[in-house]
């Protein structure tokens, strides 16, 4: 517990990617096993047990400390978690606790096994035997409060740093397992075979656009590339076989059990797809407000079925029966794609079509004049490209039609005042940049969120409701009526234009921010970077 | 130490003035906070120290301490070093100085009067430290304390483990420079002196504003081995290298001349998430040169008092458990008091100690 408490307190301070990778790798080189991989679930919000309510603590607290100190100090510290772990009544020095500190492992065994009403002096008597730092770790593990920044992305890239075995292999292996990923490890470390998951249906890592920018046209041979129009939906990856249906979001979580229709009309399909999750009426997409209807759920009504019909318009296909097609290019796989669908006739679905141009201006026109809210703007694919994961940079653009709009990430919220009060409705978004100091020399530098602006909400109160939810389980900060979030939720922000400015720390100001929507299907670590906001920048604007 | 029936009441002799303590038959101030004709300083921090004085008593190695900062002018127009435990008469008053484990050469204050015997500690830490002599309890009837962390949060964890943890992140991150912060006098010598003890024998870099007080520390024979000035040293040099620089130096542009630091920060505050946080410190580490809560609650037990005076910090957690042992408590809320240990007074420190002489630190 020592240890992983000491990983937590590093890691919760790191202010960059590098450094949290470099304490990631040094916790699998130097931890048995099974802590390293209950450790790694722990942080990524993999393990499941029944959590302590805050008031739990609080009536621990109150037995062990007394009132008027415990105010004193609560007001001093801020955080209840961190309030209690830090003013624990502990035996004098020099005598020991009468027991060892327990391991993570026989914290996360014992917890799985105890009634809700025997957890109050379990957690009394572990407290008891810890140093504060680890009785802040207990504390915060056991409310379900483990905030340090770590998503299962940067862990995967971890393992490999740490393994030297490529990401992708990993993503793909990663599925089968469940902690403490004994087998995982065992692969990892050259001493057992590649867990298998039998054909269950594992995601393949997602080939990404980059953003079309200013210049890059010219640059290309339009003969060369394929267009399709970039629809305003999710995108997903369907996975169906013999052993299963899924459906995996771009942050390759596993969205199946929100869309029941789309997995029954998986039926009988054998094949990994790549396209758009739209609320689809009679062949016509509807506005993204009407797919929100379908997010973030957990289980779907009959009703919500009936008015919000999801269906997918799919633009790729990566397997086709047992057969990997991601080396072929671009071209041979739309035409299995286009075979496929037409034997066939899959439910749910139609296809993306390709949009015939020979020139670029062709299809700045088109991009022009599209007006169907459904349609974001257009993607250029490259016809001879295979799929390849991540996002390399050439095969494929995103040209996004205007308004202006940006993928930042939340960073601060605050409470409201009148109508709103109590919940959250002023929200301050960065985007990220390379850490100054670092990335020179052509290399990648460390990511660090900067400010850029701040918006309201002017969404539904439901919509408000979940956000309020989203912002209490994952603040790290609290300074008076405003919070400071973990950096996970992806905003997309629409505004009318951006200049310099001396007065922001960014150094850009955007003109009428708005929140467009709630990007939850977007990883934070692809909400989009300063550069891009700055090449918006008017050139001849005066200072 | 009960009170003879006639015995009056320390509050009779010893009382606190706009400027500060003021010992009414000896005809002094203890730490004033503004130039008086007669002070005894109980160590050489900027808020217990200040400039201008007339006659001014404390121990040899604060006075240097003074001098170095403050000027030999601005340290006091006569100065008097007392050497450890010899009794002075002063008036009416007899008066020594004992240990009390804060920083090099800092001294409490014990006083005896019709009867009584108080002590003023300054400021006081019951821990072992390589650069200055221990605390020493003395039993007395009423005894001035600090409550710099009087929160039941700040409980200081051995420093061997905040320094095993640096060490630690030197070897995890062998090519990043390892920039500390730490206050000027006192933590910046105990962070070298607890280094050199865990076997780090490679050289340590200093911030300009650290070099004279250390200076001072190795005159006076206290072990620092090789120090370097960090503004000498290039990049390539400090890679994977220690500097330790004042507090206010990891904030602002003289952290971004290194490649991508670790910033960490040696202080008792860092025991709370928030206020590293907030500074933006990658590598908090709770050392601190005060007492912590255990101690603080503690020491008044030890002393046998039946009373206990607080002049600055968090008096209301402190008084309130004290209360609850039958310790009788009183906030003298003192004004001048900056919240040391790399708080504000850290900066004011630093820059003290940069420009030298006598300048009169804000309040
Ligand atoms: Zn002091
Ligand atoms: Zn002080």
């Amino acid at each position: 517990m020592r240890a992983f408490a000491l990983l937590l307190e590093r890691l919760l301070f790191a202010p960059a990617r590098g450094a949290k990778l470099a304490l990631l790798e040094a916790w699998f080189r130097d931890q048995p096993d099974p802590e390293r991989g209950l450790g790694l679930a722990a942080i990524t919000g993999e393990l499941v047990f029944p959590a302590a309510k805050a008031g739990m603590v609080r009536a621990l607290a109150a037995e062990r400390t007394d009132p008027t100190l415990f105010a004193l100090s609560y007001d001093f510290v801020g955080d209840l978690a961190e309030t209690v772990a830090l003013m624990w009544p502990e035996p004098p020095p020099g005598r020991t606790p009468n027991a060892p500190p327990p391991t993570l492992a026989a914290v996360i065994a014992a917890l799985a096994g105890t009634p809700k009403a025997a957890l109050p002096a379990l957690l009394a008597g572990w407290l008891d035997t810890l140093d504060a730092s680890a009785r802040l770790a207990l504390l915060k593990l056991v409310t379900g409060g483990l905030r340090v920044g770590v998503s299962a992305r940067l862990a995967k890239t971890a393992l490999a740093g740490w393994s030297g075995v490529p990401l992708d292999a990993i993503e793909e292996a990663w599925h089968g397992e469940r902690p403490p990923y004994a087998a995982l490890f065992a692969w990892l470390e050259g001493r057992g075979p590649r867990p298998d998951a039998a054909g269950a249906p594992l995601v393949r890592p997602l080939m990404l656009a980059n953003a079309l920018e200013e210049g890059d046209l010219a640059t290309l041979d339009p003969a060369r590339y394929r267009a399709e129009w970039k629809w305003d939906g999710i995108r997903v990856q369907l996975v169906a076989g013999p052993g299963g249906r899924a459906i995996y979001s771009r942050g390759a979580e596993e969205i199946g059990a929100a869309f029941p229709e789309m997995i029954a009309a998986l039926a009988g399909i054998d094949a990994v797809l790549d396209g758009e999750l739209l609320v689809m009426r009679e062949g016509r997409v509807a506005p993204f407000a009407d797919l929100q209807q379908r997010l973030n759920r957990k289980t779907v009504s009959a009703r919500m079925l009936r008015d919000f019909p999801v269906g997918v318009r799919l633009y790729d296909m990566l397997f086709e029966g047992g057969q990997d097609l991601r080396a072929l290019p671009f071209d041979a796989r739309r035409a299995r794609l286009e075979d496929w669908f037409a034997r066939a006739s899959p439910p749910r679905m139609d296809l993306s079509p390709l949009i015939p141009f020979a020139r670029w201006e062709e299809l700045a026109a088109l991009r022009a004049a599209a007006r169907n809210a459904a349609i974001e703007g257009l993607m250029l694919k490259r016809a001879d490209a295979p799929y390849l994961s991540g996002r390399p940079k050439g095969p494929w653009f995103k040209w996004k039609r205007d308004p202006l709009k940006i993928d930042a990430v939340l960073m601060y919220a605050e409470r409201g005042h009148g109508k709103r009060s109590g919940l959250y409705s002023d929200f301050t978004f960065g985007l990220w940049r390379d850490k100054p100091g670092t990335g020179t020399g052509g290399s990648v530098g460390e990511q660090e969120l900067v400010p850029v602006g701040k918006a309201y909400f002017g969404f539904t109160d439901a919509e408000l409701a979940w956000l309020d939810r989203w912002i209490n389980a994952n603040t790290t900060e609290r300074f008076g009526p405003v919070r400071a979030v973990a950096p996970l939720l992806v905003l997309e922000i629409a505004f009318d234009g951006v200049q310099r400015s001396a007065r922001h720390r960014s150094g850009v100001a955007l003109r009428f921010p708005r929140i467009a929507r709630l990007r939850t299907d977007k990883p934070a670590a692809e909400a989009d970077r300063l550069e891009t906001l700055e090449r918006l920048v008017p050139v001849a604007s005066p200072d | 130490m009960t009170h003879a029936r006639m015995t009056p009441h320390p509050e009779t002799w010893l009382r606190v003035t706009p400027a500060g303590l003021y010992c009414v038959p000896g005809d002094f101030h203890i730490d004033p906070a503004r130039a008086v004709a007669r002070a005894v300083i109980t160590h050489a921090h900027s808020d217990h120290a200040r400039p201008g004085h007339g006659a001014v008593l404390a121990s040899a190695e604060t006075l240097m301490l003074m001098r170095a900062r403050l000027g030999a002018e601005g340290a006091g127009r006569s100065q008097r070093a007392l050497a450890w435990h010899e009794p002075l008469q002063v008036g009416d008053v007899r008066l020594a100085l004992v240990p009390s484990g804060h920083v090099f050469g800092a001294a409490q204050i014990v006083l005896d009067h019709a009867g009584s015997r108080v002590v003023v500690s300054g400021d006081y830490k019951p821990r072992a430290d390589p650069t200055c002599l221990p605390f020493e309890p003395v039993p007395c009837d009423l005894f001035v304390t600090e409550a710099t962390f009087a929160l039941p949060v700040f409980r200081h964890p051995p420093a061997a483990g905040e320094i095993a943890r640096l060490l630690a992140s030197l070897r995890l991150f062998p090519d990043r420079t390892h920039l500390v912060g730490c206050y000027a006098l006192g933590k910046c010598q105990r962070l070298i002196g607890l280094l050199r003890q865990a076997g780090y024998d490679a050289p340590i870099y200093l911030h300009g504003a650290l070099l004279p007080l250390t200076a001072i520390y190795e005159q006076a024979g206290v072990f620092m081995g090789a120090i370097r000035p960090a503004t000498a040293a290039d990049k390539a040099t400090l890679k994977g290298a220690l500097v330790l620089a004042p507090p206010s130096a990891i904030e602002d542009r003289w952290a971004r001349r290194l490649t991508d630091p670790v910033l960490a920060l040696a202080s008792g505050w860092m025991r709370v998430r928030q206020q590293a946080k907030r500074r933006g410190v990658e590598l908090p580490l709770v050392i601190s040169d005060h007492a912590d809560w255990d101690e603080l609650l503690a020491t008044p037990g030890t002393l046998g008092c039946g009373e206990v005076w607080v002049t600055h910090g968090r008096e209301e957690a402190l008084i309130h458990a004290l209360g609850l042992r039958g310790i009788r408590g009183r906030a003298l809320s003192l004004i001048g008091r900056a919240e040391e240990d790399g708080g504000e007074a850290a900066e004011t420190m630093a820059a003290g100690a940069a420009t030298a002489p006598s300048k009169d630190p804000p309040p």
